[in-house]
């Protein structure tokens, strides 16, 4: 299970190059921030008309909770819809195309072609989420932003990011089709997402499994290490089932 | 353009069978076998190949060809047996081994959405090649694949041919010591096929290659060996030389179903050399009988049969061409 970095970048490097090269790309990216500028202002409009009331509250809560933690939120569901689509092609579509010997030819690891497929979507990911969150910060321009909350709704959502992808990769490399891998991975991350809005008193703790929930400490503005361990622990377990589904074929 | 030269004279004055023996072994395969699912597509496949040399794995469609290639380049897991690769181990050392292999699978490995100069670079890339020493590979493979005016255009754009080409480049590029090429001239034009003939030929003098075909005409006009291939099994292995010999050499090839000892064999009259070809027949050569020609050895072979109960059933005489050979072999009893 050797591994350098050196080809895991390679790899990435490619990723990110094919995935620019698609006009399909940018035609979503430039959706994405369409929708969610437009989200951003009608939310920002809400604010501003209970803003009034707001002052007449002993503690009123700051711009930030209000505008801003609804804003990742949403962006967190947009994340579980998009991510599918990009996690589709990474492994099915090279097997479809029979690039895959490609690659299973070459001196290269199973460990480093897994990883640098992860990574190359992951940069990406982070870009759309970096991205988001500027678009957010330009709350500061008018009041003061509470920064701890926004950066860790940052590290929620690159944690959310990071697990989504390390899912649809391993639904990408139990296929040969990319649009079966989408919809699986999107059945699968919904039917999660649901987990998370099972009543906290039931008996057996559904919500636990659920990437959703974890993510609402971050968006509440809590940073609680079992949420940290919990998307870390599941990114490295479908990494795992990956490389061994990769290697063992 | 000097290199081309090069090779040229260097092909030309050093025939193949001047350099086979001293070269040393860049592939051996022992005993492959792989399985998928109940199913057994290759069974207890054993070869070698020196440097300089051009094999030829013949078989018709489903015999196991490109099976057996791609374990021999590393990507399919074989359930037992093993390969070195230039004294590497394809399992234990995988990556050393890899390094020394360029494969051309049977469908060329071709990103249909890259320019073809970004496509040779991500290939040598992927062989961990130096980027310092990129530049130059990729000119000299584009200019011994002839695609020295395509280095821009898009691989989707470009005709089949041309997509052949760029999967044999990627397969040269990093100048590795073993090339695997599974069916190469397949779907191409006979101009094509000659120009890709050729290359292979140049190619041969350098390094080791190792092809699938199931076009006679290709073996007898580009390799140095034949190997062919049969339900997964090889049941014949012969040079070039050798197979241009069927014609002169007296002999014929039998199906005993139930053989004796090969020494028992050698023991006829006449016989001067017995090779098994697979568990059931056998080559036989035989000097020429004064009065009754070539039938005598034949003859006498088929009276020790009906004697003793080998049950003989085919007995067709060596002639001068790979094709009846072929046919003969893998005809199903």
């Amino acid at each position: 299970m050797s591994s350098s970095p050196n080809m895991i970048f390679v790899i990435a490097n490619k990723e990110l190059r094919s995935l620019f090269a698609m006009p399909s790309t940018w035609l979503i990216l430039a959706a994405l921030q369409f929708i969610f500028a437009l989200l951003f202002l009608s939310r920002l409009n809400a604010y501003l008309q209970v803003q009034a009331q707001l002052t007449q509250l002993a503690n009123p809560p700051g711009a930030t909770l209000i505008v801003a933690a609804p804003m990742f939120e949403a962006l967190a569901l947009i994340l579980l819809m998009l991510i599918p689509i990009f996690t589709m092609r990474l492994i099915a579509e090279e097997r479809r195309n029979k690039t895959l010997i490609l690659l299973k030819s070459a001196p290269i690891s199973s460990t480093e072609i897994v990883l640098g497929k992860f990574l190359g979507l992951f940069i990406f990911l982070s870009l759309i989420i970096i991205t988001c969150s500027l678009m957010i910060m330009t709350l500061a321009l008018g009041t003061p932003v509470d920064y701890g909350l926004l950066l860790l709704n940052v590290l929620g959502l690159l944690l959310l990011a990071a697990s989504y992808t390390a899912l649809g990769l391993y639904f990408s490399a139990l296929t040969i089709q990319p649009a079966v891998a989408a919809i699986s991975t999107i059945a699968v991350l919904f039917g999660l997402s649901l987990l998370a809005g099972i009543s906290p008193d039931s008996s057996i703790a559904f919500d636990a499994i659920s990437p959703t929930h974890h993510f609402r400490s971050f968006n509440n503005g809590l940073f609680n290490s079992t949420d940290l361990i919990f998307f870390l622990l599941f990114s490295i377990t479908f990494i795992l089932l990956t490389w061994h589904k990769l290697k063992n074929e | 353009m000097q290199a081309h030269i090069l090779g040229y004279i260097k092909h030309h004055t050093q025939p193949a069978f001047f350099r086979d023996m001293s070269e040393p072994i860049t592939l051996s395969a022992h005993n492959l076998h792989y399985h998928h699912g109940q199913r057994e597509i290759i069974r207890d496949i054993s070869l070698e190949l020196k440097r300089g040399e051009v094999l030829g794995l013949l078989g018709h469609n489903g015999a196991g060809k490109s099976t057996t290639l791609q374990v021999l380049a590393g990507v399919l897991q074989i359930d037992s047996g093993h390969v070195e690769i230039c004294g590497f181990d394809l399992k234990q050392h995988a990556q050393e081994a890899k390094l020394r292999i360029g494969f051309l699978p049977e469908a060329p490995p071709l990103y249909q959405d890259m320019r073809v100069d970004d496509y040779l670079t991500y290939c040598a890339r992927l062989r961990r090649m130096q980027p310092a020493n990129i530049a130059a590979a990729l000119i000299q493979t584009k200019q011994r694949c002839g695609l020295q005016d395509c280095g821009t255009h898009i691989i989707g754009t470009l005709s089949k041919g041309y997509q052949q080409r760029v999967g044999i480049a990627q397969a040269l590029i990093h100048q590795p010591q073993v090339i695997i090429l599974d069916e190469p001239t397949v779907g191409l034009d006979p101009t094509q096929i000659k120009d890709i003939r050729t290359l292979i030929r140049e190619l041969g003098d350098a390094h080791s290659v190792i092809l699938s075909t199931h076009l006679l005409s290709e073996v007898e006009s580009i390799c140095d060996r034949v190997e062919i291939l049969h339900h997964g099994r090889l049941i014949y292995s012969d040079s070039s030389a050798g197979m241009q010999q069927h014609g002169q050499q007296t002999g014929f090839i039998v199906s005993l179903l139930t053989p004796p000892e090969i020494s028992v064999l050698r023991a006829i009259n006449m016989v001067t050399e017995v090779e098994q070809l697979s568990p059931t027949q056998f080559k036989i050569l035989h000097t020429h009988a004064i009065n009754s020609g070539d039938t005598a050895a034949p003859a006498a072979l088929l009276t020790l049969a009906a004697q003793h109960g080998w049950q003989a059933q085919q007995l067709t005489p060596l002639k001068a061409k790979l094709e009846d050979v072929f046919n003969q072999l893998t005809q199903d009893s």
